[in-house]
């Protein structure tokens, strides 16, 4: 799980261009909306597309990506259980 | 429509990896790509603005002009119109989504490259930035054309649509780009008239 999170975190900041951010200012824990890292609507897409492409997991409620992209924990998390590659 | 004399406050060139400001050479850097360029002048400017990173190359062309043209006036409710031009559109990053789709077996588009494939995104990120809720447009022309702005600007400008407008050229198409934009205002600077506009561009 943890090599899991490592690979999320510097994926979220390749995929969405998190400039100034680096692995190690992303806790597993640390929301990543809002107040967290200020993600946004838009990166949420992205994200849901990242879900489909490298992991072979295709989001088909969108409410469903609340409780999934809390944190970089609750991705692996689910990540793991669902993955199909 | 009540005819009256307008200026270019100010204006900023940005082509081949060097940011002129009113003439002056503020930024250059050595060869290399637009996208490394673009962002050694956000750091060179501290313009400390994490969105930049997620433009595309069109929006950050434009918004690095406008930054430098618009910094002193970052107070709310400034009544700044948006008017530019350029000749590609958006198409350098229609082009990129359309290779995201171009292949049934990989087919991934990107929201965040969609979402840039209008030019008049480029003026959008600078309306939030500097909180401007004014009139904007976006032309597509085969070159600059300074009679067409001058009078559209100084219609924007005698009707009172605006208190001063933001326009100018901001083109980029393949890592070859050009960015001309300048402030018109009724009060103070360079007489504003087409002739003009078309000396400061071709400097």
């Amino acid at each position: 799980m943890e090599a899991l999170q490592q690979e999320l975190k510097e994926k979220i900041i390749k995929i969405l261009n998190l400039e100034d951010i680096s692995v190690e200012d992303i806790n597993d824990n640390d929301p990543l909306f809002g107040a967290g890292l200020g993600l946004d609507s838009i990166d949420a897409l992205e994200l849901i597309v990242m879900l489909d492409k490298d992991y072979g997991i295709k989001l088909v409620d969108p409410k469903e990506g609340k409780a999934i992209f809390e944190s970089v924990a609750t991705m692996a998390k689910y990540i793991s259980e669902k993955r199909t590659k | 429509m009540i005819k009256q004399a307008t200026y270019i406050k100010a204006y900023c060139s940005i082509q081949n990896n060097k940011i002129d400001l009113n003439g002056t050479s503020v930024f250059k850097t050595g060869e290399c790509l637009f996208v490394d360029f673009a962002k050694a002048a956000y750091r060179n400017f501290e313009l400390n603005y994490p969105k930049f990173f997620k433009m595309d190359n069109l929006s950050k062309l434009a918004f690095l002009a406008a930054e430098l043209l618009l910094k002193n006036e970052l107070e709310t409710d400034r009544d700044i119109a948006l008017l530019l031009s350029n000749k590609s559109s958006s198409l350098d990053t229609d082009i990129k989504f359309q290779e995201s789709i171009n292949n049934q077996e990989n087919y991934f588009p990107s929201p965040a490259v969609f979402v840039y494939t209008l030019p008049n995104i480029c003026m959008g990120e600078i309306s939030i930035r500097h909180n401007l809720k004014s009139e904007n447009t976006f032309f597509i022309f085969e070159e600059f054309n300074p009679g067409f702005m001058s009078n559209y600007t100084n219609v924007l400008l005698c009707t009172n649509r605006a208190e001063e407008v933001l326009c100018g050229w901001v083109e980029y198409y393949k890592d070859t780009y050009r960015a001309f934009l300048y402030i018109v205002t009724t009060t103070f600077g360079i007489p504003h008239d087409a002739t003009t506009i078309q000396t400061l561009f071709n400097k």
